[in-house]
């Protein structure tokens, strides 16, 4: 592949990304097959050390963030004719609160994944207030004299304490599972919103 | 490597590739390699996230017939190659303790 194809194919298969980005980083790419020509590689070399179209894509996708890819899919790229926009002003009611729903879905989706982390951790970490809470108690009846009282609750505190560690490793798991699966679904999502695999 | 430890350390090579006269994207790629391989993607990353955070400028200048983009350090970059300077000296201690302790097992 020459240089001039690497880089339409490049503009092409970025064609769902915001415009000034792409041209900039095509404007990059062009520079390095350039300079390595310069440096006395042949086109086909230099064109093929820069690497693939599609790990190109892949990357954009993980950095760009979402609302950004949002917009510029919402841009439409011709002029309007009459009717649609009629249509889309007497679409408002129904379009709008599709909008608002579909963001409010992507809300409820982070929300969710916190509110189970935070809770995990917050559970976590009253296992521990509890344990020292228990600590405290036994040596409050064992200084008014229920020796048995105290050691029952020491018994307990102890419980949560071994507990709250169990729990700890748990916490972290689930945890780093659900970021990772976010990750996944937001670049999915990202992907998708960009259109088109791949133009080789 | 930890990826946040790596984002890092890469971003200060980058900055030090270019402390001493501005550079270029191939320039700064072929003076890294001694050190460490960087693709043309992630050479781009980096150097946008310098940009936005202002640690360095960009101007394009004329070279052979075409145009080439050459990457300025700005103060704060410089400052964050001194910052890294100081939090390496605690790191090195870090690793002789734990090179020690290693020793004795």
């Amino acid at each position: 592949m020459n240089k001039q194809e690497f880089l339409d194919d490049l503009r092409n298969s970025l064609s769902g990304f915001p415009q000034a980005d792409a041209e900039e980083r095509v404007s990059f790419y062009g520079e390095m097959i350039d300079d390595r020509i310069e440096e006395g590689m042949s086109e086909e070399e230099a064109v093929a050390g820069i690497g693939t179209l599609a790990d190109i894509r892949e990357q954009i996708i993980s950095e760009i963030p979402l609302p950004k890819l949002v917009k510029e899919k919402a841009k439409t790229q011709r002029r309007l004719k009459a009717w649609e926009i009629v249509l889309i002003v007497l679409g408002f009611p129904l379009w709008l609160p599709l909008l608002a729903a579909f963001s409010a879905v992507i809300l409820a989706l982070y929300i969710c994944v916190w509110a189970v982390i935070i809770s995990l951790w917050a559970a976590e970490v009253s296992l521990w207030a509890g344990a020292l809470a228990g600590v405290a108690a036994a040596v409050m009846f064992f200084i008014r004299g229920f020796a048995v009282q105290a050691i029952a609750l020491l018994g307990a505190a102890v419980f949560a304490a071994g507990f709250s560690v169990l729990f700890f490793i748990v916490c972290r798991a689930v945890t780093k599972g659900l970021l990772y699966v976010t990750k996944k679904i937001m670049f999915s999502l990202k992907a998708k919103l960009a259109g088109k695999e791949d133009a080789q | 490597m930890d990826i946040q430890l790596k984002r890092g350390l890469l971003d200060v090579c980058v900055l030090a590739a270019i402390k001493n006269e501005d550079s270029y994207g191939y320039k700064i790629i072929k003076d890294l390699k001694p050190c460490i391989e960087l693709s043309e993607s992630t050479l781009y990353t980096i150097l946008k996230r310098l940009e936005n955070s202002g640690m360095l400028t960009v101007r394009s200048a004329e070279h052979d017939g075409r145009l080439r983009k050459y990457y300025h350090i700005t103060q704060n970059g410089l400052r964050r190659i001194d910052e890294f300077r100081d939090e390496w000296k605690e790191v090195i201690s870090i690793y002789r303790f734990v090179m020690k302790e290693e020793q004795y097992e």
